[in-house]
């Protein structure tokens, strides 16, 4: 887009504090505190420990996707087959099951099986240079279609007692094994990302995918390990979720990458690439997490909820669209 | 380059051809007439909608929101038909459109005037428009009994031997034809995705180019919501709950290129065509209908490594990512 006026130049950047104080992480704090506020306003069983975790359970698992996807997405890339691959994974790990497998083989089984699908997308994208919307489209259909084939309307049940902790265990008082493991996965993430040289190069790679490949960033390598990090939180949201449901069915975490996506473009990050945050995607979780427990106290149906989260995407990109339209227009 | 698209709905003819031979050299009752005119009519709805899909790729956008449209039209429709019955078909297929133009217009604002990426936009308004389903309807179904004769009858009407919604898919396609390939629309639709920035040179609104096609993704998916709905005889909030990505896999392997600029009215029609005839087949030759979604899912992979090979013949592409 091209502007009429003059671009301003200015004599000095800003501050770190300001730029801290303007950023679009605030803004997810503020939004999050003010749910928190009208949470706490509207239900008397809101603000007591229990309910607060609770509450984490509702993102926990996508949230871990949403690590890897803002990588993915900041590279230019996307992987809407994540919620496939939970299924695919969780159908194996149901089949291991029937085959007298413990319960250190089902992990490695989900998680393998995340791997493996996410080389799979990985190489179709790189060595075909296929466009990653279209592959994953495909993909999605083809891995939950293997499900189906295998499971049809049946289910897996009966997984072994210790298998539950995963999905339904605390590691102390209300801290749950999810919440720690998504807390410990999002500071690995955030290291990775803002303090590497794999995550310059991710960056990079989404700003100007010929330029780094001229400067020596190899980047179907570092687009490949992408797609294999996404497969892999995948992977393990799959043991996550089977073991909290104690259950798999084909038609497990269906919708699951629209609401991961929905994480990662809310928490900051450019949905074409180049541009985004480790910590504004955490925050994004818990502001999800807070949205769908609040109006779930309040009685309001799931599918109600989706359209708050739907406008909660399109008014969090539009707003600050409209407000430097509006400072443009007084200037 | 146009020899080249000619080869590429030749070549998917073709694949038909032999898919339905293959079939019909087991079951040879597959490759009647009356079957395959059959078959066409259950995969006119798709056709409708991969062709609406189709004119917003072109500009290197995407309308994820249209199964979510058609569900909340095709409610609408379905509770004005129980509450007024006075009410003539053809003013409640118009009224369809109108509320599904209106909603792509929404997504076709969005992109336009505040430059929000399509894909984020209709991310959203997929699941605004399926929770509004819900409000509208407050969660309750309408049944075949509450429906109207003439509202359910319509699709089934038999003009020339074939029934009204076949012809529905027929207007559609001469529609779209003439509209990608005879109006200063179309070829707008073809500029704006295959160069942006020469596209404005040449005096286009890109913008409004978008906003435009997404409102025509907005009418046929508002008539679907009556021809769905009537064909199937109930409306519910599930209604075509996941179909937007059987639309998008229409148009790939109908050789739309994601990429925009790159795709026709006949391949976007094929490319339904080819899906509609695997779902059939597949409980004729006794194949559980669970591996449907596996052998969709291969083909479009098929489908993009082939469209990925042809392009890269043509090498049109020397300004890529200047400013858009």
């Amino acid at each position: 887009m091209t502007t009429d006026t003059a671009r301003h130049v200015p004599d000095r950047l800003d501050s770190p504090l300001r730029s801290a104080v303007f950023s679009w992480e605030m803004l997810l704090v503020l939004v999050a505190v003010a749910i928190f506020i009208v949470n706490s306003i509207s239900s008397p069983y809101f603000l007591n420990a229990w309910s607060l975790s609770d509450l984490t359970f509702n993102f926990t698992e996508k949230g871990l996707i949403a690590l890897a996807m803002a990588l993915l997405i900041i590279a230019g890339e996307i992987d809407l087959s994540v919620a496939a691959i939970i299924a695919l994974a969780s159908t194996l790990m149901g089949m291991a099951l029937q085959a007298g497998a413990d319960t250190p083989l089902l992990v490695a089984i989900g998680i393998g099986v995340g791997l493996l699908c996410g080389a799979f997308n990985g190489l179709l994208v790189t060595r075909l240079g296929l466009p990653s919307i279209v592959v994953t489209i495909g993909t999605m259909s083809l891995f939950r279609g293997i499900a189906y084939i295998i499971l049809g309307d049946q289910a897996y049940k009966g997984y072994p007692q210790n298998f539950a902790f995963f999905g339904q265990g605390y590691v102390g008082w209300v801290i749950s094994f999810e919440l720690t493991l998504f807390l410990a996965a999002a500071v690995v993430f955030w290291f990775l990302l803002h303090r590497t040289s794999f995550g310059r190069a991710v960056f990079a790679i989404g700003n100007n995918p010929v330029a780094s490949a001229f400067s020596g960033v190899r980047v179907e390598r570092v687009k490949f390990i992408l797609f294999l990090l996404t497969g892999l939180m995948s992977g393990i949201a799959a043991v996550l979720i089977t073991s909290r449901l104690g259950s798999t069915r084909p038609s497990i975490a269906q919708g699951y990458e629209l609401e991961v996506i929905t994480m990662v473009v809310l928490g900051g990050v450019n949905i074409l690439g180049g541009a985004g945050s480790i910590l504004g995607v955490v925050l994004a979780a818990f502001i999800m997490g807070l949205v769908t427990f609040g109006l779930g106290l309040m009685n309001v149906p799931g599918i109600v909820m989706s359209i708050f989260v739907g406008l909660l995407l399109i008014a969090v990109i539009a707003l600050p669209i409209i407000w430097s339209r509006f400072r443009e227009r007084r200037a | 380059m146009k020899a080249l698209a000619k080869n590429r709905e030749t070549w998917l003819l073709a694949a038909i051809a032999l898919l339905v031979a293959v079939i019909a050299l087991r079951f040879p009752a597959f490759a009647r007439p009356g079957n395959l005119l059959s078959v066409f009519n259950d995969t006119s709805i798709l056709i409708i909608l991969a062709l609406g899909q189709m004119a917003v790729i072109l500009t290197r956008s995407i309308d994820l929101s249209m199964a979510s449209n058609l569900a909340f039209t095709g409610m609408a429709v379905a509770m004005t038909n129980a509450a007024y019955p006075e009410i003539p078909v053809v003013l409640l297929i118009v009224m369809a459109m109108a509320v599904g133009t209106a909603l792509g217009a929404l997504n076709g604002a969005l992109v336009w005037k505040l430059g929000i990426p399509p894909i984020v936009v209709t991310l959203g308004t997929l699941t605004i428009f399926r929770g509004a389903t819900f409000v509208l309807s407050g969660g309750a179904w309408v049944n075949a009994d509450q429906m109207s004769q003439g509202f359910i009858a319509l699709p089934r009407t038999a003009i020339l031997g074939l029934p009204m919604l076949s012809w529905f898919a027929i207007a559609a396609i001469a529609a779209f034809h003439l509209l990608m390939t005879r109006t200063a629309l179309g070829r707008s639709i073809y500029a704006a995705g295959i160069n942006p920035t020469a596209a404005v040179y040449a005096g286009i609104d890109v913008g409004r180019t978008k906003f435009l096609a997404f409102c025509l993704s907005g009418m046929v998916a508002g008539l679907s919501g009556y021809l769905w709905i009537s064909r199937y005889v109930i409306a519910s909030v599930e209604v075509a709950n996941g179909y937007e990505l059987s639309i998008i896999a229409a148009c790939v392997i109908g050789g739309v290129s994601i990429a925009g600029g790159i795709g026709s009215v006949a391949g976007a029609g094929l490319g339904a065509l080819f899906l509609g005839i695997i779902g059939s087949a597949l409980p004729v030759i006794n194949i559980s209908p669970f591996w449907q979604l596996a052998i969709s899912g291969s083909a479009i992979i098929l489908a993009v490594v082939l469209n990925a090979r042809g392009e890269r013949r043509q090498g049109r592409i020397i300004l890529r990512r200047a400013e858009a």
